[in-house]
């Protein structure tokens, strides 16, 4: 059923029917002035390039309907003609000023970052978001959530289209106040990424080495979708951006809460767990963050991702295997130190050493991992 | 100064084929294989240039085939995300530096001395070797797919940081786009010399067809920009073997650096396989219109002035990546600036055909659906230089949609074009019209059903180079995929009619086209020409 109706919509015969309202033909206005600007400003041009196209176009249809040979036309020998040559090299040059001057007045409100609320740092890892809240000092990563993650995976039969948002929700989105001025400075701690929600109007390249920045100023609480636009290695396709706009005193509560976890997390972090405690936490945290590679029943991707059923990293020294998942190895496997809490490491590893028959007996706790991060 | 250089290659000639060379040398081509391998004739290395370019058209093809039979439905079904991205990379670098433009070198070493009345080319030995640099160099490429790591990845922008992650096939990758440098460098060489050196007495520069003049501003763009490419990239080799920081970060180094790099070459590379095309289009149109070309130095200077311009555009492909207000805004300027040459070739494109009793061979039809569907491509280039609404449109489905409606439909269709126009006068036998009108009509639907709706995908919201995507681009996707299966497919129809009028058909008369010897010297020789022509100079009215 599934197939037939791509094969409809495919060959063009359902391209106006109802279905028409779940697919989008044009930018979206977007949910700030200066997305609204810039969608006025491309539906602008689109136009006069319309205009262009009815003329040029319309001028090449008539001379293929009534110019032919088999009509008994006798050709013009005319192959010259200053005034005109002069006349379409100069119109153009009119139009295009036409479109400069809105194009420049854009620009200059997009570059304008003055004059902030606040300021939240975006830094793109390999892959995903990391969000430091300048101001208060929270500080997060955000990361494709675990229904979209699984049914990505390749040979996986699950039916993308019963995953909500697939491939556009995270684990934990960016969280920012409507109606205020936000700050965003990018960077990136690997390669290049490019931050981008449609409906705001414009995305920005997060480069290591450098900062850019950008603004948006939201009016409606509500939940924004995007993502990277930056080839930025194997999975490119996966690192979506989810920001929420809460009213401000959503906003602020928010805020508090995140506040009263991270003094859970420090506290979590002393805690001494049990094998069964962090088994648990460790399956979850291998699905979400290590499955993608090394599959989730651990056999690897022949060639590519190393197993870890067997392997030798997992069954031998300790302190290697944490070196591995903290500070990354070669050129796919990424670090995971900043990433992960000292509490997830602890049980991604202990789960590692114990799980896929490597049943090594080791139990990692996070006091071990803060000591070695 | 033309007469005189004329002459003395001329009696050069002569002095060859009576001197200290054997005679059959100079009679027609050596037998067998060895033929092939050591052969200085222009005839010759245009064949040895097309063939290729057509193998690596399918190659690049199929690997395009890949990507999309993987982007057909939501979820990942056939290829790992790292092996798509290794095809897009090679994709995107077989079509250019393998299929597009040994191509348009093939039609150059061809047609060039015979439009201009001259023997061979200036450099024949020289000749020779830019050719067959050419399948080691793609050997070498294809072989990183059996590396540890497969084959690069990073887009064939190479962008670092993300290059350098790469394994094994980094030195090899870059030596072999070091030697396909090398070879574009010597093939221009060749072209500037011969056009300006072996015209025929009377030949102005102002009377050089219009294929002819584009090639030499093609030429001098490839000297000026494949020495900044090749010196990109061994700086990427270095970096990652022996330790500098031209573009590391954390060593002083600048990712944005290479960037600049690259698009000051990428910029007038693009160009480089549209301006033939354009050469193409202005040398078929007039002959199905039977009109002479409307405003042929019009078309001289605005081909100039795109050549000139697309030197100093490079950074609107970095409008996202911050640069300081000034600097976005002059290049949105300077890009639209393009807009204003390329608009009076199109216009002067369709004033040719204005009143012209035009008829629709297959070259015509390839060129008419050229002029529609590059032009589109052309204004959706507009709405990109734009800054403030590229920062919508770039790196998404909007900009895949835009450089394949230019390179598609645009440098290949003038392909197609000019292969139905020349076959046969290469060949001697008319080509299969019935089989060339079924691969237009097949060829110019499908290729709209394939990327028209990235257009839309683009807009929606749907980045490029993702493996997969959400479910809201399904249907456009797989409309897009249809439409690959069937242009893919479409193009074994043309290998069939090239093989076919190679082997035989109805004989081509000397002028091929009626009214075709009022356009180019070409047509004054037999069909096919012999193996050496122009021994002695044309007259040149
Ligand atoms: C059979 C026709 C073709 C099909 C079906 C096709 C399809 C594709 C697809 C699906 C992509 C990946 C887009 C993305 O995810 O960003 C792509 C990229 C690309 N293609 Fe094609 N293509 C075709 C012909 C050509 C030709 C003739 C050229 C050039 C002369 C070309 C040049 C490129 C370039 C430069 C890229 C960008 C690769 C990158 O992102 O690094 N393509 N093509
Ligand atoms: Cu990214």
């Amino acid at each position: 059923m599934k197939k037939l109706k791509l094969l409809i919509t495919g060959l063009g015969i359902a391209t106006f029917g109802e279905a028409n309202a779940d697919y989008a033909l044009n930018l979206s206005p977007g949910v700030t002035q200066l997305s609204r600007d810039i969608y006025d400003l491309h539906m602008y041009i689109l136009w006069i390039c319309v205009a262009i196209g009815v003329g040029v176009y319309g001028m090449m249809v008539y001379s293929i309907m009534h110019h032919r040979k088999s009509k008994g036309v006798v050709p013009a020998h005319f192959h010259e003609n200053t005034k005109l040559e002069v006349v379409w090299t100069i119109i153009p040059f009119i139009i295009l000023l036409a479109m400069a001057i809105p194009a420049t007045k854009v620009m200059i409100e997009a570059y304008d970052t003055s004059a902030s609320d606040m300021t939240v740092k975006v830094t793109g890892y390999q892959w995903k978001w990391r969000y430091t809240y300048l101001d208060n000092g929270i500080d997060f990563f955000s990361t494709l959530d675990a229904k979209s993650n699984e049914a990505r995976q390749l040979g996986v039969r699950s039916n993308p289209e019963a995953v909500p948002n697939y491939l556009l929700e995270v684990d934990k989105p960016l969280v920012i106040p409507a109606g205020k001025k936000v700050r965003f400075l990018f960077t990136a701690a690997d390669v290049i990424h490019s931050w981008w929600v449609p409906q705001f109007g414009w995305k920005k390249d997060a480069i290591p080495g450098y900062v850019t920045d950008a603004w948006t100023k939201v009016e409606q609480p509500g939940i924004y979708r995007g993502q990277c636009a930056e080839l930025c290695g194997r999975d490119h396709g996966f690192m979506p951006i989810v920001v929420e706009v809460k009213t401000e005193a959503d906003y602020n509560k928010w805020v508090e809460a995140q506040k009263s976890q991270a003094q859970k997390a420090a506290a979590d972090a002393a805690k001494t767990y049990s094998m069964a405690e962090l088994m648990a936490k460790g399956e979850e945290v291998y699905n979400a963050n290590c499955a993608g590679c090394h599959m989730a029943n651990g056999e690897g991707m022949q060639g590519m991702f190393p197993a870890i059923k067997g392997s030798a990293v997992a069954t031998g020294d300790l302190n290697t295997h944490l070196d591995v998942v903290i500070k990354g190895k070669g050129q796919m496997m990424p670090a995971f130190g900043d990433s992960l809490s000292p509490v997830d490491i602890a049980a991604v590893v202990t789960y590692q050493r114990n799980g896929f028959g490597n049943d090594k007996g080791d139990l990692v706790q996070p006091s071990d991992v803060s000591a070695r991060n | 100064m033309t007469e005189a250089t004329h002459e003395e290659y001329a009696s050069h000639d002569e002095h060859f084929a009576h001197g200290h060379h054997d005679e059959h040398d100079h009679h027609g081509p050596a037998k067998g294989f060895m033929r092939w391998v050591f052969t200085t004739n222009h005839k010759d290395i245009g064949t040895l240039y097309l063939v290729t370019a057509l193998i690596m058209f399918m190659v690049g093809g199929a690997m395009a085939l890949v990507i999309r039979a993987e982007l057909f439905e939501p979820g990942m079904q056939y290829v790992d995300p790292a092996f798509f991205n290794q095809m897009t990379t090679l994709h995107a670098l077989i079509m250019v530096f393998g299929a597009v433009m040994p191509a348009f070198v093939g039609f150059a070493n061809w047609m060039i001395p015979m439009m201009i009345g001259a023997p061979d080319m200036a450099l024949p030995r020289m000749n020779n070797w830019s050719f067959w640099i050419l399948p080691f160099a793609f050997t070498l490429l294809a072989s990183t797919l059996f590396m540890e790591g497969g084959a690069p990845a990073a887009g064939w922008t190479l962008y670092p940081p993300l290059v350098l992650q790469g394994g094994a096939h980094l030195p090899f990758a870059i030596f072999s786009v070091h030697l396909l440098g090398m070879s574009s460098i010597m093939g221009a060489i060749n072209i500037i010399v011969t056009v300006f050196n072996m015209r025929a007495p009377g030949m102005t520069l102002m009377k050089l067809p219009l294929f002819v003049w584009t090639w030499v501003i093609t030429a001098f763009l490839l000297i000026a920009v494949m020495p900044v490419f090749a010196g990109a990239v061994t700086m990427l080799l270095t970096d990652k073997f022996f330790g500098t920081s031209f573009f590391n970060a954390a060593g002083g180094g600048d990712p944005v650096l290479y960037q600049h790099l690259f698009w000051f070459f990428g910029h007038p590379e693009v160009y480089i396989m549209i301006l033939p095309s354009f050469g193409v289009i202005s040398t078929i149109i007039p002959t199905f219109a039977r009109k002479p070309l409307f405003g042929y130095s019009s078309m001289v200077y605005a081909t100039a002035s795109i050549g000139f311009l697309s030197f100093i555009v490079w950074a609107h492909h970095q409008y996202t990546v911050g640069m300081p207000l000034a600097g976005e805004l002059y290049f949105t300027y300077a890009t639209m600036l393009i807009a204003v040459p390329t608009g009076v070739k199109v216009f002067n494109w369709v004033a040719t055909m204005w009143k012209g009793a035009m008829t629709f061979e297959t070259p015509m039809l390839f060129a008419i659906a050229f002029v529609v569907l590059f032009t589109m491509g052309g204004f959706t280039g507009l709405m990109m230089s734009i800054s403030p609404a590229d920062l919508q449109y770039h790196d998404t489905y909007f900009i895949v949609a835009h450089f394949h409606y230019v390179l598609v439909p645009g440098a290949v269709f003038a392909l197609f074009a000019g292969t139905y126009y020349w076959l046969p006068k290469w060949t001697g036998h008319m080509y299969d019209e019935k089989l060339g009108k079924l691969h237009f009509w097949l060829s110019t639907v499908s290729v709209n059903v394939l990327f028209f709706p990235q257009h839309f995908l683009g807009l929606a919201g749907m980045p490029r180079r993702i493996p997969d995507y959400a479910v809201q681009f399904a249907e456009f996707n797989a409309m897009s995929s249809i439409g690959a299966f069937i242009f893919g497919f479409s193009q074994l129809i043309f290998v069939w009619v090239v093989i076919k009028a190679i082997r035989g058909g109805e004989k081509a008369t000397d002028e091929v086209w009626e009214g075709a010897s009022e356009h180019g010297l070409e047509w004054t020789l037999p069909s096919p020409p012999p193996y050496h022509t122009w021994t002695t100079a044309p007259d040149i009215k």
